[in-house]
């Protein structure tokens, strides 16, 4: 079994893993960092969506082995426990979420675009949210809460 | 999934080695489409050689009338690329519209190549561009280079290195997503060159991507969306299935090619 040595919201874990293991499931299962989830397990919905290297990517579409010595976070990295960042904050205020299960990925994905693009457009924040499914909202408040959640982080 | 010995080698020798060593062993450039593909069991080889620790596989180089992209070349990066934008700005757009950003922070020019989905966007470049896919062994002009649904000349442990694309006169892409999978239903490349206007079609094809000679014919004359109206698309080889029937394909074909066309004139 390969041994893989990364970097998951700062800190840095060596272990075994099969071949096979996906990234998501050496997330959740072994490093037990359960925020990360499994929606549809076939690279369509998002809700896995974790930081490479800064790049959003979706867990369930790559090796744990391939994030060997790759700095990974999670949504747990994203602020100090008991605080919320500005993103999540903004997801809280704009209630951009119902049942909640997308939206750790949607706040990776949102915090990835918006570092790439830190004055988004709506139109933009709706193209860059195309790679994560939400079956509750019809999207609008999570596109509200995008755009605020920027807009805070801008300052 | 079945497991399988992973290796990541970091170099094109000791890849083709790993692979040639092995029973029944598979690459894996960006896994976008591999790894869906092994969880459904639909391929289960004995070993997976990674293709992401050998050093210059990726990136792009405008030079001698050619863009020439690392098979290993991110589609985002490809799409942000500002010498792609300025050489073949239809290229940019095309790798744009992949998947989503997650999927094209992963995906691979190289991967999609070698995959060959007959609804997969860069065949359509690489056959309307008379692109160049340069392996470790040779290099392949596009139309030596397809050979039928998910199927190429590739030879076993072949590698694909680069694809180099002539940059031409003017160009345009256009495709119709599936709402859900976001690959072409029918996705439409037209290039005009020196040596005269290419149309390739993707997503339609039983056969893969294929060019659309009658639309060749209308905008060699005239290179304009209203030529297309006159030319026919015969639907005999084009695919049936739960999305579109032949006819449905043909017309979309025709219209992604206006847009295209209209594009490729800055009209779009």
């Amino acid at each position: 079994m390969p041994e893989i040595s990364l970097t998951v919201n700062g800190e840095r874990v060596t272990k075994s893993v099969e071949g096979r293991t996906l990234l998501v499931e050496f997330i959740r299962e072994s490093l037990k960092l359960t925020g990360t989830h499994i929606g549809c397990d076939t690279s369509q919905c998002g809700a896995c969506t974790v930081h490479l290297n800064g790049k959003a990517v979706k867990s369930c579409t790559m090796l744990a082995a391939q994030a060997d010595g790759a700095e990974i976070t999670t949504i747990e990295g994203l602020a100090p426990e008991g605080q919320l960042n500005p993103m999540q904050k903004a997801f809280n205020e704009n209630h951009g979420l119902q049942c909640g299960f997308c939206t750790p990925g949607m706040v990776m994905r949102a915090m990835a675009l918006v570092a790439e693009n830190p004055n988004p457009t709506e139109e933009e924040v709706r193209h860059g949210l195309d790679g994560n499914i939400c079956r509750c909202t019809g999207y609008q408040n999570i596109v509200a809460a995008v755009l605020d959640g920027a807009k805070a982080m801008r300052g | 999934m079945e497991d399988f010995t992973y290796t990541r080698p970091s170099s094109l020798s000791d890849a083709a080695t790993a692979h040639g060593n092995a029973d029944d062993a598979m690459y894996m450039s960006g896994g976008q489409t591999l790894i869906p593909v092994l969880k459904q069991g639909l391929a289960m080889p004995t070993d997976i050689v990674d293709l992401n620790a050998i050093g210059d596989l990726a990136g792009i180089e405008v030079a001698g009338g050619f863009v020439t992209i690392g098979a290993m070349t991110r589609h985002a990066v490809v799409a942000a690329s500002a010498e792609v934008k300025s050489a073949i700005p239809a290229l940019a757009v095309l790798a744009g519209g992949i998947g989503d950003p997650q999927v094209r922070n992963r995906g691979t020019i190289g991967g999609s190549l070698a995959n060959n989905d007959p609804s997969a966007d860069y065949p359509s470049a690489v056959m309307g561009l008379n692109a160049t896919v340069v392996t470790d062994q040779r290099e392949l002009a596009a139309e030596d280079y397809f050979d039928g649904m998910f199927a190429t000349n590739l030879e076993p442990g072949e590698i694909i290195k680069a694809v180099k694309f002539p940059i031409p006169e003017k160009a345009g892409y256009a495709k119709f997503p599936n709402p859900a999978s976001r690959y072409a239903l029918v996705g439409v490349f037209v290039a005009k060159t020196a040596s005269g206007v290419r149309v390739a079609v993707t997503g339609a094809g039983q056969e893969g991507v294929f060019r659309a000679a009658s639309i060749e014919d209308a905008l060699s004359g005239d290179f304009s969306a209203a030529a297309v109206d006159g030319a026919t698309v015969p639907t005999d080889d084009l695919m049936n299935d739960m999305h579109a029937d032949p006819e449905y394909r043909a017309n979309l074909i025709k219209v992604m090619a206006k847009r295209a066309v209209d594009r490729a004139n800055g009209q779009g």
